[in-house]
């Protein structure tokens, strides 16, 4: 019989050089090849035992996240006995979290504590004399893990989860006590009036799923990359945010040769800034290098900051490029404004490029610079309003609990909406209700019964 | 004086729907049985509504049904009306409810019962059971000093155990419907060492329908379609006999709250914990004070009495303020009472001493079914009754138990909520409780079941011919309808299409697929010469299972989940209190309850999951051991 695969990130927490994310069970190999590409189409799933496969990692989208070495190990030669993937990535928790993620949405589920030596043991892979050893390494983690669980679920989300929670089973008590007593004079709640409710909890599921996403950055930092051609100004500008001199600044096109990140704090925000290479077609081997790493890291970036020289001409090449940039991330910075000579230029510019958030700055006066801190601010931490408070949605458990209920709530809908009967209602519900008892630990059946007789007047 | 009176392999003790199905059984599988009941003329009693069946209990019965069990037919003979709930609620909640005639109800699975082979039939009131040196079963005794002999024990004492009756400030020990109360067998069993709680429940007045005008009330007819709960049914008494629907009105509440301190439950007299879902009328009138009437069914007992039952409301307020509030109610203003609602407090056992068969776990040969288990209904007893028959029985023959999966019945459900959860108000069997509702459906419960019936050897060969019959059509049709392609050119299919407003086909695609639109059921292809003539039990399953395939199936992906726990078995003598890994709640639970399966110890509360992973690496390191000293 099949058992379900399971992925979790095996190196300690904390920037290390590599980081590994191990996923176990049969279908290994399928789940990591959806995150998986390498440089020649070769699929995990297509690996033999006992190799390593050079990739990188991708999101749903196609982007690039990160750099990965995917140990392929199968069954039963392997630490648990199924079949194995372990995907070797760049340290550090912002990557790793992202990576477990896409594994996890990919068909994995989040390993117990202890599961990977618990399946270890169970087909063999370790002694008898280990059995005990095991079973405490259970346990001891199981504590910790609810210690720090608990620790992680703020009052403020207990009390939102508990709230969802109780509008889910007001839904489910409505359609069950339908069901279970329908020949009883009980209110009935109308498809109408079900679908409304099933939008407003969707919408609430999904405005708390995004505090995931700033508390994350509130958490780890706002991934910022400052691109643009050569010599437009992004290193000054770069020095003018640190107030310090950081990278090396030449006339000299192409100076900047490599990545430099520095940690830099805007205004409550932790920003971790990315100067790069800028971006143009080169003969140069070793800038090439450079304005490869640009590229990927204006995909795995959370902002892009796009840098431009108000002195000089807009090419049609560039407003290409700029096209193709992800555009939800992008901001563009026209520099040098203390060298603009009369202001219907700048309103010319902002003609030109009025499809794109603009600010003008100057790296040599510092004009503009709190603008920006200003519109980044705006950016990332007002969107749900709720932003300067502790973010809700804390860990990768969380959120992937929030994010099956939200799936759920949705094929409800579908299913109230495709006029199904109750019955199919009731089963995404139940589902709903299930993982959002994850969250708070609470999953208790015969809360949907109480519920029942609680809310309505029933019997002979 | 004792004396010993005879030996038998099985004793059943209560004749209502839990003994009646029990002794059927143990009898079929050819256990000697001896059927004690405490009045020849009380068997199979309605007590309460005379109605069998609606959600999940219209489920048991069918699943009874399929095993082999009574009810299913026995009703489907002497019922008076049948009707059909949910039908728009999604097939797996559709549920088949019926009017029975009380007493032909009776009078047919007396007849039954008496017909039976291996069975035998005495009037006497228990008072204690015999164990013998090993603690194990070996009999009972009779109030009048008769010994019986036995091997196998079934109590099926329904609501009887020092039952207490109660109508406003009056009280006195008695059973349901005038019936003796055993007031010493609830003290033999508790000094054999089960543990025993105390619940109550209550029933309705019933009414002369001479002094009732029903022209003041709707008429709430059956179906005239007829379905019947037996697989085996093919004309049924098809009657369709009315009940009438009524309504409480602003008097009758005052008219209730102006007495409610007579009410024992208010004045404190009763302390047994009464159902939920079968409020008395002064609890509903009470706790949904702003709600301006209730409803009430007026359903006849029978087609040869003028008793009416008046369901919805129940009640313990005195005699004289019953005829009062009954006589508030729209043309029930000259009404007279026949007999009067009561409550009645009753004891029962401790269901989570029972394993998964319904065999107590500290006396061996011992089984109990029904009400007396602390569940309600007659449906739900009944389905006890037979699984504990069919266990009893097996026990005997030195057979493995049988014991269903949640997975795979209601009953399973129901026996395992049970034992493995208990219960703190009287049971009642709901569709919620399912969690694989979709595939536990009342129109399967012959595909789920009626093999395993076989098995056992309770299933008929009448009955296996006709239930194979039935499978290998629904098969062979299953494959023809995805292997038979509908071309877009068809003009059967155009027509069809056509008549059921349903898309035209752009490409081919297979008859199966076409069922999966929601407008186009079996029926239309056969009307459109598309189909082929197939008994109608046949089509319906052909729908379902083509319609809601998607959820079907993902449920049954669930279910493998859920299964590879329950295969699990658990040994009796493991010590969870030498297993240091698991937290100390979950030691102390797993050593009381002595869970079957690991499947069972993770739905006992208390246990979590880590509780589980920690129990499954000990297994391991069991069977390893086991396997080294070998």
């Amino acid at each position: 019989m099949k058992e379900d695969t399971i992925a979790a990130v095996t190196t300690a927490a904390g920037a290390a050089g590599i980081g590994v994310i191990r996923v176990s069970g049969e279908d290994a190999a399928v789940i990591a090849d959806r995150v998986f590409r390498s440089k020649r189409g070769i699929r995990l799933q297509d690996r033999p035992s006992h190799t390593v496969t050079y990739g990188r990692i991708v999101d749903a989208q196609g982007w690039f996240v990160d750099e990965c070495l995917a140990l392929s190990m199968q069954g039963p030669q392997s630490f648990t006995g199924e079949n194995i993937i372990e995907l070797q990535c760049h340290g550090g928790t912002v990557v790793l979290t992202k990576v477990l993620e896409l594994v996890l949405s990919a068909g994995a589920r989040l390993a117990e504590p202890g599961e990977f030596s618990k399946r270890a043991f169970l087909h063999g892979r370790m002694d008898l004399s280990q059995a005990e050893a095991v079973m405490d390494l259970i346990s001891a983690k199981t504590e910790k893990a609810a210690a720090a669980a608990s620790g992680q679920l703020s009052g403020a989300l207990r009390e939102e989860v508990s709230d969802l929670r109780a509008k889910i089973l007001e839904i489910i008590a409505y359609l069950e006590a339908e069901i279970d007593f329908p020949e009883e004079d009980i209110e009935k709640m109308s498809r109408a009036e079900l679908q409304k409710k099933l939008t407003s909890v969707a919408a609430d599921m999904e405005r708390l799923l995004e505090t995931f996403q700033s508390g994350k950055i509130l958490r780890e930092g706002l991934k910022t990359v400052l691109a643009g051609r050569p010599n437009v100004g992004k290193s000054s500008l770069l020095n003018a945010l640190l107030q310090e001199k950081r990278a090396i600044v030449t006339d000299v096109p192409g100076t900047t040769r490599d990545v430099i990140e520095e940690y830099y704090n805007l205004g409550g925000i932790p920003v971790i800034l990315t100067d790069t290479a800028g971006i143009r077609e080169t003969g140069d081997l070793v800038e090439r290098l450079g304005v490869e790493k640009t590229r990927e890291a204006l995909i795995a970036a959370d902002l892009i900051l796009y840098v431009l020289d108000l002195t000089e001409e807009i090419t049609p090449e560039e407003l290409q490029l700029l096209r193709e940039m992800p555009q939800d991330k992008l901001l563009i910075l026209v520099n040098k404004h203390d060298l603009l000579q009369e202001a219907a230029e700048e309103a010319e510019i902002r003609e030109r490029l009025r499809e794109y958030p603009l600010v003008f700055v100057s790296a040599r006066d510092g004009s503009g610079l709190d603008l920006l801190k200003q519109s980044i601010r705006e950016r990332y931490l007002l969107p749900s309003g709720r932003m300067s408070e502790q973010p809700l949605i804390s860990n990768v458990r969380q959120k992937d609990a929030l994010t099956k209920a939200l799936q759920a709530v949705r094929a409800a809908f579908a299913s109230a909406a495709g006029d199904m009967p109750a019955d199919f209602i009731s089963i995404d519900l139940r589902q709903v209700w299930l993982s959002l008892g994850e969250i708070t630990g609470e999953t208790v059946e015969e809360n949907i019964i109480d519920e029942i007789f609680s809310k309505f007047c029933l019997g002979k | 004086m004792s004396y010993h009176a005879g030996t038998y392999d099985c004793i059943v003790v209560g004749a209502g729907h839990a003994g009646c199905e029990a002794a059927l059984a143990a009898a079929r599988l050819g256990a000697r049985t001896l059927l004690f009941t405490l009045n020849m003329e009380n068997i199979a009693l309605m007590p309460c509504n005379p109605s069998i069946g609606g959600p999940a209990k219209g489920h048991l019965v069918r699943e009874i049904d399929a095993l082999g069990g009574e009810m299913g037919r026995n009703i489907d003979e002497t019922y008076i009306q049948l009707r059909m709930l949910n039908t728009g609620k999604g097939p797996a909640v559709h549920a088949l409810r019926a009017q029975a005639d009380k007493y032909r109800y009776q009078n047919r699975m007396t007849r039954i019962l008496q017909d039976q082979e291996n069975l035998a039939l005495k009037q006497a009131l228990i008072e204690r059971i015999i164990l013998d040196e090993q603690g194990e079963i070996a009999g009972v005794e009779t109030e009048n000093g008769a010994l019986y002999n036995c091997r196998a024990l079934i109590l099926c004492t329904g609501t009887y155990l020092k039952g207490r009756i109660i109508i406003g400030d009056v009280h006195y020990p008695g059973g349901p419907n005038g019936q003796r109360a055993p007031l010493h067998l609830s003290v033999s069993l508790q000094e054999a060492g089960i543990q025993l709680g105390r619940f109550k429940t209550g029933t309705p007045a019933r009414v002369d329908g001479r002094t009732i005008d029903f022209s003041q009330m709707s008429e709430q007819p059956g179906d005239t379609d007829r379905k019947y709960f037996s697989f085996l049914t093919e004309t049924g008494s098809d009657l369709n006999i009315p009940c009438y629907l009524a309504y409480t009105n602003l008097e009758t509440h005052q008219s209730i709250r102006d007495n409610i301190h007579f009410s024992p439950l208010y004045s404190g007299k009763i302390e047994g914990t009464g159902p939920r879902y079968c409020p008395s009328i002064e609890d509903k009138v009470m706790r949904f004070a702003d709600k301006e009437r209730h409803q009430l069914f007026l359903e006849p007992e029978g087609l040869d009495t003028y008793e009416i039952y008046v369901q919805g409301m129940s009640s313990s307020l005195p005699e004289e303020v019953q005829l009062q509030f009954l006589r508030t109610i729209k043309g029930m203003e000259k009404v007279e009472v026949m007999r009067t609602g009561y409550a009645i407090e009753y004891d029962y056992v401790v269901p989570t001493q029972l394993t998964l068969s319904l065999e107590s776990k500290e006396i061996r040969g011992l089984f109990c079914a029904g009400q007396l288990n602390g569940t309600s209904g007659y449906e739900e007893a009944a389905a006890q009754g037979l699984m504990a028959g069919i266990n009893a029985a097996l026990k005997l023959q030195g057979r493995e138990p049988f014991v269903l999966k949640r997975s795979e019945a209601y009953i399973g459900v129901l026996i395992d909520d049970l034992v493995t959860k208990g219960t703190n108000e009287p049971y009642r069997m709901m569709t919620s409780r399912a969690e694989y509702r979709l595939l536990l459906r009342q129109d399967n419960a012959d595909l789920r079941l009626t093999e395993k019936g076989y098995q056992i050897g309770l299933v008929t060969a009448e009955r296996y011919a006709a239930f194979s019959r039935k499978k290998e059509l629904l098969s062979d049709e299953l494959l023809r309808l995805q292997n038979t392609s509908a071309s877009p050119a068809d003009s059967r299919v155009l027509a069809m299409l056509e008549e059921r407003n349903s898309s035209p086909l752009r490409q081919s695609q297979s008859l199966a697929d076409l069922l999966r639109r929601a407008e186009i059921n079996y029926a239309d292809l056969v009307r459109a010469g598309l189909g082929r003539e197939l008994p109608e039990a046949v089509c319906e399953q052909i729908d379902i299972q083509l319609k809601y395939a998607g959820y079907i199936e993902k449920q049954l992906a669930q279910v493998e989940r859920f299964e590879r726990m329950e295969n699990k078995p658990l040994p009796q003598e493991i010590d969870y209190a030498g297993i240091n890994g698991l937290s100390s709640e979950a030691r102390q639970k797993l050593n009381k309850l002595r869970p079957a399966s690991v499947g069972q110890a993770s739905r006992i509360s208390g246990v979590s999951p880590a509780d589980i992973s920690v129990l499954l690496v000990y297994l391991e390191q069991r069977r390893r051991q086991g396997a080294g000293h070998e």
